[in-house]
């Protein structure tokens, strides 16, 4: 295997949080004394990504995903370990480093907030000291991928947050970055605006062999985007592996839902859990390597009328869900 | 210094965008001006000693502190680069293959340019029609105005090295309120905005050229009502350069601290 693109070793941030409890009592108090409570971010975290590889990144909020990009994009510094992107350590030579990398933060704006697109992305080209030419070959392929003709012009404030986001995407892609950093990139959008960021990341990822790192909540994401999961919770790694590793290790199984009439009466099979039961609809968990489908319908249609019925495989939110009742975070 | 010069583009022409900003401070520069000029008439008329400065001297002061008034003022600030730190967005200036203190120096003289080219013209015009003994007289030489741009240019470079220790001071405290409150009543008594320097008793005068303030606003001033001529004109712009040079490096210097020992506010 070639020599991975990224590589965390043990890396540890803490943070110290102020913390008081409520009312004017305590309020003065706090003025003489302060008490500090030490948050561990991360708890030594390692892995490494390949290049090429896009990463979904996921935990629940507090997790610490956002800290970890921080820190391999040279904005945070860690209290120990090592990581080492690109041969560069990012806090290091940090400004040779970002010239490598593209950023987007879902929550924040690169843009100027007051000036029209353009604008920003022109001080971005002599941010990145980005030749004249590659900034109009790049800038024309962005907004044919991103669909931006329409809106370089305007005021960023006059966005909407799906047109802003795309225009976010595109300025973290002019100068061709090596590595992408995506922290929630389509955090409040529409599933049109999702649709297009997705296709964006998908298609720098095949084309241009870009490596992207993506924390996200939204599991759709996941499933178009990533090749391989990354789960985090309370600061260490709990799941590193691809989506049908996941899927079997958590998701063996089928949801069957049920519309019938009758009752119930026969003992359950051995593999099937029942999670809903009202007078008409029936849902149930099937887990295939006890039960399969068939048998588990042959069963149903043998004590009630089934009027009509789904099967679908397990939902990647509710996997994910059981990975962090495993892990109780 | 491509990135410096076009971020400061950038900010130049956001700057110039607030045309509504823009006239009602012709207004309300005017309206102080006239103020505080009516004021040092009726002291004039009263006054038993010759006082340092004539009053032609203190009018174009007056004038002047009110035309350059967003180029030497401490109090003009950016509230937009507060915000970077305190809601976390200077996580994207990190990101950047820049260093941040020159990037920010760049907005911050950008941004007070913008503000002057939009209100001196007009309120300078103004000033110049008006009749005695409010209106602004010019300096007799030309050598005099040259010398006043220059050392008005030095003072602008050091406010704004100044008021950089008040951005880089937010990092720690969070708030630019006290900050701003600090350097900038302090600030401006020292530099002369206030009370004129020379008119000040001589102890504080004293005090005044123990700070860098006097060399933003005072001195330049009066180079222009040569009230400052001379050897006196040369070791002040060596004083100006000094200065500069020193708030210059522990700037740069507490910055780079800063941005190590940074948290990125908000998740």
């Amino acid at each position: 295997m070639d020599k991975p693109i990224i590589s965390l070793h043990g890396i540890s941030k803490s943070y110290q949080v102020a913390i008081r409890k409520g009312g004017l009592k305590e309020a003065f108090k706090a003025l003489i004394r302060r008490d500090y409570k030490v948050i561990e971010a991360l708890k030594d975290i390692s892995f490494q990504v390949q290049q090429g590889e896009i990463v979904g990144y996921i935990g629940p909020n507090g997790a610490g995903k956002s800290t970890t990009i921080k820190i391999m994009s040279g904005v945070l510094l860690p209290d120990s370990g090592s990581c080492s992107v690109m041969n560069m350590t990012p806090w290091l030579e940090r400004q040779k480093y970002v010239a490598r990398i593209g950023v987007v933060f879902g929550q924040r704006s690169q843009l100027w907030w007051d000036v029209p697109v353009i604008d920003s992305f022109q001080l971005l080209r002599d941010i990145y000291r980005i030749p004249e030419k590659q900034y109009i070959e790049t800038l024309e392929e962005l907004t044919t991928l991103l669909k931006l003709s329409d809106i370089l012009h305007t005021p960023v404030r006059q966005l909407s947050l799906g047109q802003r986001m795309r225009c976010e995407l595109a300025a973290s892609l002019l100068h061709k970055p090596s590595i992408l950093f995506l922290d929630e990139p389509t955090i409040g959008l529409d599933a049109d605006s999702k649709i297009a960021v997705r296709s964006i990341v998908k298609e720098i990822n095949e084309r241009y062999g870009v490596t992207v790192i993506l924390t996200t909540h939204d599991m759709n994401d996941i499933e178009a985007l990533a090749h391989r999961i990354m789960m985090i919770g309370k600061g260490t790694l709990l799941f590193d592996g691809t989506l049908t590793q996941l899927q079997q290790r958590y998701g063996t199984g089928k949801i069957v839902q049920v519309a019938y009439s009758g009752h119930l009466v026969d003992e359950i099979l051995p593999g099937i859990t029942l999670i809903e039961q009202s007078e008409e609809k029936l849902s149930l968990a099937v887990n295939t390597e006890l039960c399969t489908v068939p048998q588990c319908i042959q069963w149903l249609t043998a004590q009630i009328e089934v009027t009509d019925f789904t099967v679908q495989a397990i939902p990647i939110e509710e996997l994910i869900l059981s990975l962090y009742k495993e892990h109780a975070v | 210094m491509r990135t410096y010069t076009s971020v400061w583009r950038i900010r130049f022409l956001n700057g110039l965008q607030y045309r509504t900003a823009a006239y009602a401070g012709i207004a309300t520069q005017l309206f102080f001006g006239f103020i505080f000029i009516m004021i040092y008439v009726a002291f004039y008329n009263q006054a038993t000693v010759e006082p340092d400065l004539s009053l032609q001297q203190v009018v174009a002061y007056i004038w002047l502190q009110q035309i350059c008034l967003s180029l030497v003022m401490l109090w003009v600030r950016d509230p937009e680069i507060f915000e970077l730190i305190t809601s976390g967005n200077i996580a994207y200036e990190l990101c950047r293959p820049s260093s941040i203190y020159p990037f920010w120096y760049s907005k911050l003289l950008a941004q007070r340019v913008a503000n002057m080219t939009l209100r001196c013209v007009p309120v300078t015009i103004i000033v110049l029609l008006i009749p005695e003994p409010y209106r602004l007289t010019l300096p007799s030489h030309w050598i005099t105005f040259l010398a006043f741009i220059v050392t008005l240019l030095l003072a602008l470079l050091l406010v704004v090295a100044i008021s950089m220790l008040i951005y880089i001071s937010v990092f720690w405290t969070m708030s630019p309120t006290g900050s701003v409150l600090l350097f900038a009543v302090l600030g401006e008594f020292l530099a002369g905005l206030v009370i004129p320097i020379p008119l000040m008793p001589q102890w504080m005068q004293f005090i005044t050229y123990a700070f860098p303030f006097r060399w933003t606003v005072d001195f330049p001033f009066r180079v222009f009502n040569e009230h400052v001529q001379g050897s006196e004109l040369i070791i002040g712009i060596c004083n100006q350069l000094g200065w500069l040079f020193v708030v210059l490096a522990v700037g740069y210097w507490i910055m780079n601290k800063a941005v190590r020992a940074v948290v990125i506010q908000g998740g």
